[in-house]
């Protein structure tokens, strides 16, 4: 079985991938068909905000499953992700922006406008070659890349190790945040990076550009899901695990256990890269509050929700929670929105260790041994220490 | 008989002039009240000699009612024709009467008749009023009146100043006395005056003797003095240095003041922190929640007793301890019972729980509610020109000391402080001893969630109260903990106190938030030194 593609192999053993995979296939076609093929006023048209938002839940449904691998799989529980995020995206902003060139309110052809607006003389060095797509995509990799190589270097060297991680990603994200939010930093302070005009030429306003940016996103998160699937699979995943459940006792065995959750870690600062780099075009903004501590926990929820350690599960509670806060804010709900956020953290938190999956997998299990439950054990339940 | 009726007449006379005099003094009485009203009514000539009148009456009173004239707000109240004090407010103007001191309500400014005065009365009344101010019982009045008089130096007031300064008894009113009259006679002609008055004014703190001597020693661009006197010009330059120096050290001192009571904050607000999560392990997310809900438990007091404005804060601080405490022994026995041993989980929930608890305050009212500050704790204690220390900060310092000294009591000398020792350090071993581990559990998460109560009855009275506050303290206080070592207090203590110098100290080289940030990359950087913190508890962990 371990000669056969990779894809093959999953397809073949993993009943949830599989059935995951056939939903992004079909959302894959049929949502650019709906929205660019059909007439507006047929019933089946697909609006392009809602290709937009759909393209926003895989963008979060990436950033839940790169969480996943490094919660679900090695127990470090990152309450900073949307670091990483954020990283990403401001690479692409900062790309998109150069694009704006004079059509800025201020027609500056070089200068963007919070820079002119600012009475900015030139572009500080940290700006250069983001006009080049390239470059900037270099970037999208390299900032959030790099800073979780460092940090993750320092952090797991000096055995920091459970909520004192969590802590100490929470601070990096909030530091990063007020940092961000200066405007002497060059990043346009609290408005951000916005104005987009287009993206290598192509108009971002237009639907076309729209439904290619959607695919892409698509691709890409199938992409980092078979990454996933791979490394938690492979036998450096199972010291992932054994990592999760008893870091002494693996380090004993003989493995070095920072150089197993570094790897990790880096990889899923990179997906969380990529993901804030597809997101940021779709929504046409980034700005510092996507550093807010309050979002990287957010994220969290996402994953618990669906039930980590599973990949899959991060993807489905990303977009549930996600949908279901759409529904929620744009409602007479709003208000109510933040006591059902609560109530999600304690309930599944207590009643839910395993999440959405959890629920699902034991009404399978009634009729089926689950084929799922040798790799990912009970990665929820009590097993997890500090 | 012709020397009878010569001394009969006399005497008639006498009693007629006695009896016209006395008539004419009713008309014309010298006292207070009517003073005040002629002082109103009268013309611009008039008032210099009635203002003469009031000074000699040796009146407090009368020192209100020349100020109000000075400043515009003495009006005649157009009705009843009564002399008023008038204040603005936002519904029109509060006016006072100005002979008894009454309130008499709010007015429409039409309904009065402003006093006019030229600039003759004007200068009049900035001489008597520097002389009345000068000369007064309250030696508070004095040393407001020497520190105006620093402030705006008057050449025409140099004489009053100076007898006043002679007579002075009280030694740090004289120190100001002495610095006003330096700061008029350094403009003097004589150069003996001046020369002494520099001496003066470079032994003082003000920012004002600074702008004086850096006026003084001021430089043309080739080099040569702007001032005259080159001697004076050296003298200045050389006061100049010795002045800039001292405020410097008082700068110094004064940073330090704020970074500690910065720390104490800090202190107050991780101290329960501290607790749950050193005795239990407990991420408690929602701690900066038991803050807010103790700085509500102060509005509310204040809410239902608003005659007791003054008393609130003191009530407030049980009051505070009990509500947050009892929210806090809710959380325990309903969530975090299920789920010891999962920090990571423990840490999620508790977040649920912060979010709810905001979203219902949000619900009751989403902005910041107005906490009264009571009288004892506003203003501010002033040990010179360049240092002052504000009563609010220096209680919170002594409180969040006194809420430190009480928890290690607490902790070292009763029995529950001796169980919550034992299942710090090792938790079976305890359970095995007899202790009720689970009933320690709860009470130590009640406490610590009431001393965050009990910080945030401190904190109202210098932040905003709102359904927010709590996020801005989460952060710093986890940082607080992990810096100082969980389950330490004096780890707790140290770091805290540390933290807040050395943000204040950062401040004015890299602005608030750089050195917020400084502060985290410190931390972020520090715990990889020491994973524990500074203070680790000593043992043998077993982690798994």
């Amino acid at each position: 079985m371990t000669h056969k593609p990779l894809l093959h192999r999953l397809m073949a053993s993993d009943k949830a991938s599989r059935w995951l995979f056939i939903v992004m296939f079909a959302l894959g076609i049929l949502v650019p068909f709906l929205n660019l093929v059909m007439p507006p006023d047929s019933f089946l048209h697909v609006p392009t905000y809602m290709v937009t938002l759909i393209g926003k839940y895989l963008c979060f449904a990436m950033l839940a499953l790169a969480l996943d691998l490094i919660w679900g799989y090695c127990g470090i529980l990152s309450l900073g992700h949307g670091a990483f995020f954020a990283l990403g995206g401001y690479a692409m902003g900062m790309y998109l922006m150069r694009q704006i060139g004079d059509r800025g309110v201020y027609g500056n052809p070089v200068l963007p406008d919070f820079m002119v607006f600012l009475n900015w003389q030139e572009l500080p060095w940290y700006w250069y070659g983001f006009d080049n797509f390239a470059f900037a995509m270099l970037m999208v990799l390299l900032a959030p890349g790099i800073l979780a190589f460092v940090f993750g270097w320092l952090a797991f060297r000096s055995r920091v190790t459970g909520v004192y991680l969590s802590i100490i990603t929470q601070a990096l994200t909030y530091a990063l945040m007020l940092a961000f939010f200066r405007n002497d930093m060059g990043f346009g302070g609290n408005n951000g990076l916005t104005d987009f005009k287009d993206i290598l030429g192509f108009d971002l306003q237009s639907d076309m550009t729209r439904n290619v940016l959607f695919v892409l996103t698509l691709l890409f998160l199938a992409g980092s899901y078979l990454l996933c699937y791979y490394i938690t699979r492979s036998k450096a995943g199972r010291v992932l695990v054994s990592i999760r459940d008893a870091e002494s006792r693996t380090r004993f065995i003989g493995y070095r256990v920072e150089h197993y959750k570094l790897f990790v870690f880096v990889v899923s600062a990179l997906i969380a890269g990529i993901a804030g780099a597809l997101y940021v075009p779709q929504i046409g903004i980034i700005n510092p509050s996507e550093f807010n501590p309050l979002n990287s926990i957010e994220i969290v929820i996402w994953v618990a929700i669906g039930g980590r350690g599973t990949l899959y599960g991060a993807i489905l509670g990303a977009v549930l929670v996600n949908y279901a806060k759409t529904t929620f804010t744009s409602g007479i709900f709003a208000e109510y929105w933040l006591f059902l956020l609560g109530a999600l953290f304690v309930i599944t938190t207590i009643y839910l260790p395993r999440g959405v999956i959890g629920i699902l997998d034991g009404y399978l299990s009634r009729r089926k041994p689950s084929s799922t439950a040798i790799v990912t054990g009970s990665p929820a339940g009590g097993e997890v220490k500090s | 008989m012709k020397t009878t009726i010569k001394l009969l007449r006399a005497i008639v006379k006498i009693l007629l002039t006695i009896s016209v005099a006395l008539s004419l003094n009713k008309v014309w009485a010298e006292d207070f009240a009517s003073l005040t009203q002629q002082l109103a009514t009268s013309a611009y000539t008039e008032k210099s000699r009635i203002i003469d009148k009031l000074q000699s009456l040796n009146d407090e009173r009368a020192l209100l009612v020349l100020k109000a004239l000075l400043d515009g707000n003495l009006s005649v109240n157009k009705s009843d024709k009564s002399v008023v004090i008038g204040k603005d407010s936002p519904e029109g103007i509060e006016t006072t009467h100005a002979v008894t001191g009454e309130v008499m309500g709010v007015v429409n400014s039409r309904a009065l008749e402003k006093v006019r005065i030229n600039n003759t009365v004007r200068g009049k009344l900035r001489t008597v009023i520097a002389s009345l101010q000068l000369s007064a019982k309250n030696h508070q009045l004095r040393l407001q009146s020497a520190r105006d008089l620093i402030k705006s130096p008057d050449e025409s007031l140099r004489d009053l100043i100076a007898a006043a300064h002679e007579g002075e008894t009280m030694p740090s009113v004289k120190a100001e006395m002495a610095l006003a009259l330096a700061m008029v006679d350094v403009q003097s002609a004589d150069d003996g005056l001046r020369n002494q008055a520099i001496t003066t004014l470079s032994s003082s703190y003000s920012s004002e003797a600074v702008a004086i001597l850096e006026r003084l020693s001021e430089k043309n661009p080739d080099g040569t003095y702007r001032e005259a006197s080159a001697e004076i010009a050296k003298l200045a330059e050389a006061g100049l240095g010795k002045v800039q120096d001292r405020i410097g050290v008082m700068g110094f001192f004064e940073n330090l003041f704020f970074g500690i009571s910065l720390g104490s904050v800090l202190l107050l607000a991780a101290i329960g922190l501290a607790i749950t999560f050193g005795v239990m392990g407990v991420i408690n997310m929602a701690h900066g929640e038991m803050i807010m809900l103790g700085a509500y438990t102060t509005f509310a007091i204040q809410q239902l007793f608003p005659n007791w404005i003054e008393a609130s804060i003191i009530i407030a601080i049980p009051m505070a301890f009990l509500v947050s405490g009892g929210v806090g022994v809710i959380i325990e026995r309903t969530v975090i019972r299920h789920l010891y041993g999962r920090p990571l989980e423990t840490l999620l929930a508790t977040f649920g729980i912060s979010l709810f608890l905001q979203q219902l305050v949000r619900t009751y009212n989403s902005n910041n509610v107005p906490v009264i500050t009571p009288d004892w704790m506003s203003g501010f204690y002033q040990i010179n020109g360049a240092l002052s220390l504000t009563y609010n900060r220096m209680y919170i310092i002594l409180f969040s000391l006194l809420v430190l000294g009480l928890l290690a009591l607490l902790l070292r000398k009763t029995l529950l402080g001796l169980q919550m020792r034992a299942v710090t350090q090792n938790r079976a071993m305890a359970n095995s001893m007899g202790i009720k581990s689970s009933w320690v559990d709860a009470l130590t998460f009640g406490l610590g969630s009431g001393i965050a109560g009990m910080a945030g009855v401190a904190l109202s009275q210098i932040t905003n109260v709102g359904p927010n506050m709590g996020q801005g303290f989460i952060i710093d206080s986890f940082m607080v903990v992990v810096f100082g070592g969980v389950g330490n207090l004096l780890g707790t203590f140290f770091a805290a106190m540390g933290l807040g110098v050395v943000n204040k100290f950062l401040e004015p080289y890299s602005g608030a938030v750089l050195g917020k940030i400084f502060v985290l990359v410190f931390i972020i950087l520090f715990i990889q030194w020491r994973p524990r913190g500074l203070f680790a508890l000593k043992g043998r962990f077993v982690t798994d």
